[in-house]
């Protein structure tokens, strides 16, 4: 007993000690010219749709949930939000040449309509952001229009 | 001592954090060998030397070696069917290997002497194509696939720039994703996006000389 009381000291005190860890923060006020929803005429369900379902991890300014600075999981949502900007950042989309927009287009076509984005981790937590069917079909549709006005 | 489960729980996932963390980074370190491909460029290096003072016997075979030398588009073509040949043979993982020496051989491409409107063109082909290179070299087989949809029209739009000295057969699987079409040296249809599921469906759609 008194060793598992030592291992969990322990164990508390690098829970305590990782909080002091500094973590990259994805917070910006400047929505650049070159937003998807500057350069599109974006219909307003749909806007609201991206806003809630997808800014969080491809844009330039996350909307944290209240235990985003507890660790590890800061470290979570910094290396998702990392990836996912990489991978695509909405305010960065007109910086693409028309080849590379269509290639994203494609891309975020099939990761809604598999379902695989926005992902299982995020939706567990942010209800609103799953699509339900007539969302996807909507969202799709925009999407592929928008691809074939390229 | 249910607080102390709580606090064991919580350590614990700290542990699978700092875990699953560590093994991104591996991976990452594991991607970026990849430089077997810079040895068989040394190879064809060497053969275009050899080629500057050949005595015109053997001149076809050894220009088609130095024109498959490091930064051509035929160097790209030769890397792009080896990857369509692992993905026709359903290799995921090689498939994986060969996306990353595609992106490599992509980077690699001078396009010195194009025109500018080709130039700026090719500029957006290879940022396309080696996105979806590296993607494929990171995918599951399902996933690699869509991307070498994308890859092979970025590929074809390349060789309509650079040309090809080899006639290649444009190919067009008309189940696959609403219909997909392909690149490849030889007219017989080996079935990129199905493996061997479906080998052979498919058509030559186009020849490009």
């Amino acid at each position: 007993m008194k060793i598992v009381k030592i291992i969990a000291l322990i164990l508390v005190v690098v829970f305590v000690g990782i909080q002091f860890m500094p973590t990259e923060r994805n917070k910006s006020d400047i929505v650049p010219p070159t937003d998807f929803m500057l350069v599109n005429d974006v219909p307003s369900d749909i806007k609201n749709k991206l806003q809630i379902s997808c800014y969080d991890c491809h844009s330039n300014n996350t909307q944290y949930p209240w235990y985003n600075k507890v660790q590890p999981i800061a470290w979570f949502l910094e290396g998702h939000i990392k990836e996912g900007k990489a991978e695509l950042n909405f305010n960065e989309w007109d910086s693409l040449s028309s080849r590379r927009k269509a290639s994203k287009l494609r891309s975020i076509i099939k990761q809604i309509e598999s379902g695989e984005m926005p992902m299982a981790s995020y939706t567990l937590i942010h209800k609103k952001a799953t699509f339900s069917e007539e969302e996807t079909q909507k969202v799709v549709k925009y999407m592929e229009n928008l691809k074939d006005s390229l | 001592m249910s607080k102390l489960k709580l606090v064991l729980g919580v350590v614990a996932i700290t542990f699978v954090t700092l875990t699953a963390v560590s093994c991104k980074d591996a991976k990452n370190e594991k991607n970026n060998s990849t430089d077997h491909h810079s040895e068989t460029n040394m190879d064809e290096d060497h053969s275009k030397m050899n080629h500057d003072n050949s005595d015109g016997h053997h001149d076809g075979e050894k220009k088609e070696m130095a024109m498959n030398g490091n930064g051509t588009s035929q160097a790209v073509l030769n890397d792009y069917f080896n990857l369509k040949d692992a993905l026709v043979a359903d290799d995921n993982a090689k498939a994986k290997n060969l996306g990353a020496v595609l992106a490599t051989s992509l980077g690699s491409l001078d396009i010195s002497k194009y025109t500018e409107a080709e130039k700026s063109e090719l500029k957006e082909i290879v940022e396309d194509a080696v996105e979806h290179a590296e993607h494929i070299s990171e995918s599951e087989m399902d996933h690699q696939r869509e991307h070498f949809k994308t890859l092979s029209k970025d590929i074809t739009d390349m060789v309509a720039i650079t040309g090809t000295k080899t006639t290649l057969y444009e190919q067009f699987c008309p189940m696959y994703d609403g219909g997909s079409t392909w690149l490849s040296m030889s007219k017989d249809i080996k079935n990129p996006y199905y493996g061997g599921k479906m080998l052979t469906c498919g058509k030559v759609q186009k020849e490009i000389n």
